[in-house]
This record gives C-alpha cells, structure tokens and sequence, in this order.
C-alpha cells in the first residue's frame, strides 16, 4: 500500500478522495453500495441559514457527456442539519464536512457559526460559487473583492478547516484565489458548475425552468484540470481538485495538475461504487510508477 | 409465471443491489417496443411492484446517465426480472440492439412501490396508458396472490401500442380503449364505461400525465383512495441530487426516493 493520507489545513484524511456537494446526499442514500468509512471525506449538501425549497421541476438535462443541473439549493436549513440530520451521520468513520451556501455574509457567518459548534465536523466548504440562486452564491465568487470580504467575515467567525469553493464562471480564476488565500482560507476546491444552457427544439423550450443552470460531468474535465493547474501556480494554500472525474486516471490527472486532493460529483450518479474504485486505482498507479505517497505527484507534472 | 411475492407487507428502505444481470431473452413487440427478460446466478432480490432500476446503458455520449425502468414483473420460477420499455431515443434503442447472453448493469430496487390495500378496500382498478402499464403487471399478480381480483383498464392511442394483454388477463379482468377506436372502446381511459358499471374503492395508476390527472380527477370526484405513479426526469435515482423533485403538500420531494408512487392527496396537481 502507498501511503495515501493527505492534510488539508487542519484537516487530517486517510486518503485524498471526498464526494462532492449535492451529488451525495448525505452519504447514507450510498450506504448500501459502499463502505462509506473508506473514504476521505463526505462533503454533505449545500447548507444554508434558512430552509429552501429550490427551483422549480424541471431541474435536469442531460447533455453529451454530462448533466446541467438547477436545484437551487434545496435544503432544510442549519438548525435542521444540527438537530435531526448531524446526530444520524456523525459517527461515520470519515470526515464529514458541511458546504456552507448564502444570500448574504451575515447568512454566512451564522450558518458557519452553527457548524462551528459541532464537534464531529472539521471543516466547512464555503460556497462562493452556486451559479444555480437569484442573489448571493455565484455573485461573491466572481469578483475578487466580494470574495476576500466574504471569506474575511467567515474566517473570524470559524476557526476550523475553512475550504473555498471556487466558481470557474470568472474570467481570471487565479485572481480569485489569490484573494480568497489573502483573506485566510485554508484551501480552494474547484471547480463549481460551468454555467450552461439546454434546450428541446421541437418544443422551442428550454430544457430547465431556470433556463440556464449548472454544468457538470466528464465533459467539464478539461476545463477543470487547466483551472486547477492555473490555481496551484498561483497559491500557496492546497488545491481541492474535481469536475468531470470520472474514474482513478481522471484523478492521477488532477494531483499531477497541482491539486493535493480530489472530490467526485456527477459520476456517483452513473456508478455508485466508483468512489472506491477511484482510491483503489491510485494506489495502484502510486504502486506501479514507484511513488511512496501520493503526496509525490501533486503538482509532479513534467512541462519542460 | 410464478409471481408469489413475498410483499404482504410494505418494507420501506429495502436494501439496494448493484448487479450485472444476464439477458436472457430480448423481443420486439408492435414494432416499438420491447420485453427484456433478465436472470441472474443468485436469486434476484426482492422487489415490490411500484419500484424500478435505474439501467447503465454504455458507450455514447448521449447516453451519460443511468435510465430509470419499472420492474414490470419478477417471475421466482425461471428467476426472472422483466422490463417493458418504449423505444424513445438511444438509451432504449440501444437496449434493443442486447441479445440473449449479454450483460446488462442495473440498481435496484429503487423508491417506494404502491401501497397494498386497506381491509375496506375489495374493488381495486388498475389504469395504464401506452407503457405505462408496465408496473402494472408486477402490481395485479401480487395483489391477485393476496387473494383480490383486480380490474384492469389500460388505454392506447392504437391496437399497435397495447401490450402484453394476455399476460394482464391471467391476473384479472381486462378492458380497453383505444383513441383510434381499433380495439376496445373508443376514446380515453376515463371515456370507458366499466366506470358507470362498477364501484371501485382504490385505483392505481401509471401513464402518461394528462392521462394520470384525467384518472385522479375521476377519484378526486367519486371519493375514491388513488395513488399514480410519476416518471420524472432523474439523475442518480436515490435520493442524492435532488433533480427529481415534485411538489406536495410538505414542498418538494424526490419522485425517486419519496415516490415514485404517491397518494393524490400529498400531491399539489389542479384537478
Ligand atoms: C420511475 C420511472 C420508471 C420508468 N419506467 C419505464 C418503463 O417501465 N418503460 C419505459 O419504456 N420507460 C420508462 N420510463 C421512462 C424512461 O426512463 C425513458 O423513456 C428513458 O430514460 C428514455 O431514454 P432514451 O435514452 O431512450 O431517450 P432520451 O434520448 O433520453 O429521450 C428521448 C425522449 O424521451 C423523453 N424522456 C426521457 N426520459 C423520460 C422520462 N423519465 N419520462 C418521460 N419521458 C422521458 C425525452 O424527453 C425525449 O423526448 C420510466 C421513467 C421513470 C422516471
Ligand atoms: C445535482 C447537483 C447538485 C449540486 N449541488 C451543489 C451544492 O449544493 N453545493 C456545491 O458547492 N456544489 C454543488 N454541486 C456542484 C458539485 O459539487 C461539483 O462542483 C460539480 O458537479 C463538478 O464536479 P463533477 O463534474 O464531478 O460533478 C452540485 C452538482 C450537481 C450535479
Ligand atoms: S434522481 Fe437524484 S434525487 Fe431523485
């Protein structure tokens, strides 16, 4: 076995692979398929201040390659997470983190103020990058300014692992970054979705009701890898890679990019087991190529 | 066909499989449609009429994510799971192109099937339009086996896109209509006159929408207990993505995990 444990900030893993935000519930709809406790970490589903009913069905297109989605965040909300869903879960043999979503920093602040309390959770995933609501999520991801100042306020209020979910519908990612590092988070994962748009000609409608929304899947893999390649140039904080994994050579392709550890969203949905197939085909990539740890391919990509 | 089901009661949260199934026989029916009989090694699991599998069909772009399908029957004898699915687009155009020997993976089984009826309830209709009488079959042979003898009204567009009727007929009565008037009676299901014959105390249903709101607006108005099953479109069948969502009276839930059946009364539909 190589030796597959990756830090991020303060958060300690037993290997690099987490499942994406709303693409896992909150790991038990996968408990008959997997051994949940072999994974890195569960990134549970965007959580926000208050309950939310999301959009409007329909809500999903599949496209070549890959899904749009425009849930909108549904969710219960943060007292709902903390009283009824955090005492069923926490006592999973893996890190649970929590992605934490918002309209506005106050809403920030007190929802990551709440997970804060929770003993059993390590880390939050801020969500500066929702393209899928009306105000709020996407809108402080896009500029750098709005970034820092939501990332600042949060800082003060969490003192555990702070992860930054970075939107890659920017123009400059990097940039982003950069800011998010100036204003304390521990890491940025990215990407979020593209945002992106279906539609039935016969009908002459679109294919969501929000008419655009959130594009995800192996066909965002190439857009991701040269984000995170761009990213883990220019930070010094770890690099949380996914979009468009879709098996362990997707992976080995993100850690070579820079990235010191890897969530897996959309490709849940086509194989439920494929988390663990992931983390057993890096070990044996590491095995096959003579690398001790994982940590000797992050960013090992030869350019020259 | 051996239907004896275990299901006398409802378990909800059965385990799910993930299972590479073997076909074992693939046929055209009517031009465009299909009946796939699938086996297994071990003893299928247990399924209740109502749930369905969400398919892995391979190898194109176009078909990236799994494809839901009802469990249209289980037969224990042969060890047999069917499907009854309509050529609509790749997905199920490649599934006919299987044959006999072939590998096929598939989840399952998935959501919450229809409820058994209460002691009130004797007179039990069946409604499906086109194919959406697939769940159907599963559900009359098990209520058959508790000892009903349910009805069954399934409605076309044509002669052409009537399935398996003989296999409906071992487990109850079975009526017709057609909209081209080419077998049956003439018109939609709600048109036939076995609804002015016979009192029912619970109507299941499966179809296509305006078909399924047409049958609930004839159960909202006679007091009668209905539960309809939806096809909505779905991402990872299990309650994880959220992109399946209807509205009920509770707000939003998922037609994959908290359907795909639902009693008419938890559902918000204008009838
Ligand atoms: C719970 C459930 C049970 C189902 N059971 C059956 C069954 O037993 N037999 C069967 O033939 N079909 C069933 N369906 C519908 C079936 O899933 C779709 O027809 C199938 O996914 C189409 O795949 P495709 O690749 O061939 O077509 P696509 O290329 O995906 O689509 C072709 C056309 O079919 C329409 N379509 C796609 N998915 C659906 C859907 N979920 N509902 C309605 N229309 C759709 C598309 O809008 C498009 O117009 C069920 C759906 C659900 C949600
Ligand atoms: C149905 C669905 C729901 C999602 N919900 C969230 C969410 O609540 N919070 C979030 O940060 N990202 C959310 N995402 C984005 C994913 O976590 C991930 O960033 C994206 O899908 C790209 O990775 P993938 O290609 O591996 O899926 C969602 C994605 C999908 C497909
Ligand atoms: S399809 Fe994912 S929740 Fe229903």
């Amino acid at each position: 076995m190589a030796d597959l444990t990756t830090n991020i900030g303060k958060l300690v893993m037993k290997n690099p692979v987490m499942t994406a935000s709303g693409t896992f519930g909150y790991g038990e709809e996968f408990a008959d398929f997997i051994d949940l406790s072999r994974l890195g970490g569960i990134i549970v589903k965007g959580t926000t201040l208050k309950r939310r009913e999301g959009n409007p069905y329909p809500r999903m297109a599949e496209t070549p390659s890959g899904m749009i989605n425009a849930v909108g965040l549904q969710n219960k909300g943060v007292d709902y997470f903390v009283e009824h869903i955090y005492p069923r879960i926490k006592d999973t043999d893996t890190n649970i983190l929590v992605n934490v979503s918002g309209s506005t920093i106050d809403d920030y602040v007190a929802t990551a103020e709440c997970i804060n309390a929770l003993d059993k959770i390590p880390a939050i995933e801020l969500n500066i990058s929702c393209p899928n609501v009306k105000e709020g999520g996407m809108a402080f991801g896009t500029s750098c300014t709005s970034a820092a100042n939501v990332v600042a306020a949060v800082r003060k209020a969490y003192d555990k692992t702070l992860i930054v979910k970075l939107s890659p519908n920017v123009t400059n990612i990097a940039e982003i970054a950069k800011a998010v590092e100036d204003a304390g988070a521990d890491s940025v994962s990215l990407i979020n979705t593209l945002m992106g748009m279906a539609i039935d000609a016969e009908k002459r409608k679109p294919l969501i009701s929000t008419i655009t929304g959130g594009l995800s899947g192996a066909c965002v893999k190439p857009i991701a890898l040269r984000m995170v390649w761009q990213v883990a140039k220019a930070v010094k904080i770890p690099v949380v890679g996914l979009g468009g994994i879709m098996n362990a050579t997707d992976a080995i392709e993100f850690f070579l990019a820079g990235a010191s550890a890897i969530e897996i969203g959309t490709a849940n949905f086509i194989d439920p087991t494929v988390t663990i197939k992931v983390i057993d085909g890096i070990n044996d990539y590491l095995e096959r190529h003579g690398f001790k740890s994982i940590r000797d391919i992050v960013g090992a990509l030869e350019t020259a | 066909m051996d239907s004896s089901n275990p299901c006398t009661t409802l378990q909800k949260d059965m385990r799910k499989y993930l299972l590479d199934l073997t076909v074992n026989s693939n046929e055209r029916l009517n031009g465009n449609y299909i009946l796939m009989k699938f086996t297994s090694e071990e003893r299928l699991p247990d399924m209740l009429p109502g749930q369905f599998a969400e398919i892995r069909v391979d190898g194109s772009t176009t078909t990236f994510l799994r494809r839901p399908i009802s469990i249209h029957f289980v037969d224990r004898a042969t060890n047999e799971l069917w499907f009854l699915i309509q050529l609509v687009g790749d997905g199920t155009r490649k599934l006919a192109e299987l044959k006999k020997g072939d590998k096929l993976n598939v989840m399952l089984p998935l959501g919450n099937g229809f409820s058994m009826p209460t002691s009130a309830q004797e007179e039990l209709l069946l409604v499906g339009g086109g194919v959406g009488t697939a769940p159907l079959l599963m559900l009359g042979a098990v209520l058959r086996n508790l000892g009903y003898a349910p009805t069954f009204l399934l409605g076309a567009r044509s002669k052409k896109d009537l399935l398996q009727l003989d296999a409906f007929e071992t487990y109850g009565q079975t009526f017709v209509t057609t909209e081209d008037a080419t077998f049956g009676e003439k018109g939609f299901v709600t048109n036939h006159t076995i609804l002015q014959q016979k009192k029912f105390d619970k109507i299941y249903t499966c179809g296509p929408t305006p078909m399924m709101k047409a049958v609930a607006a004839y159960a909202a108005k006679n007091g009668i207990d209905c539960e309809v099953s939806l096809e909505n479109k779905m991402a990872c069948g299990l309650g994880a993505c959220l992109c399946c969502v209807t509205e009920t009276q509770e707000g939003h839930k998922c037609v994959c995990s908290d359907g795909p059946v639902f009693n008419i009364k938890d559902l918000k539909w204008q009838i």
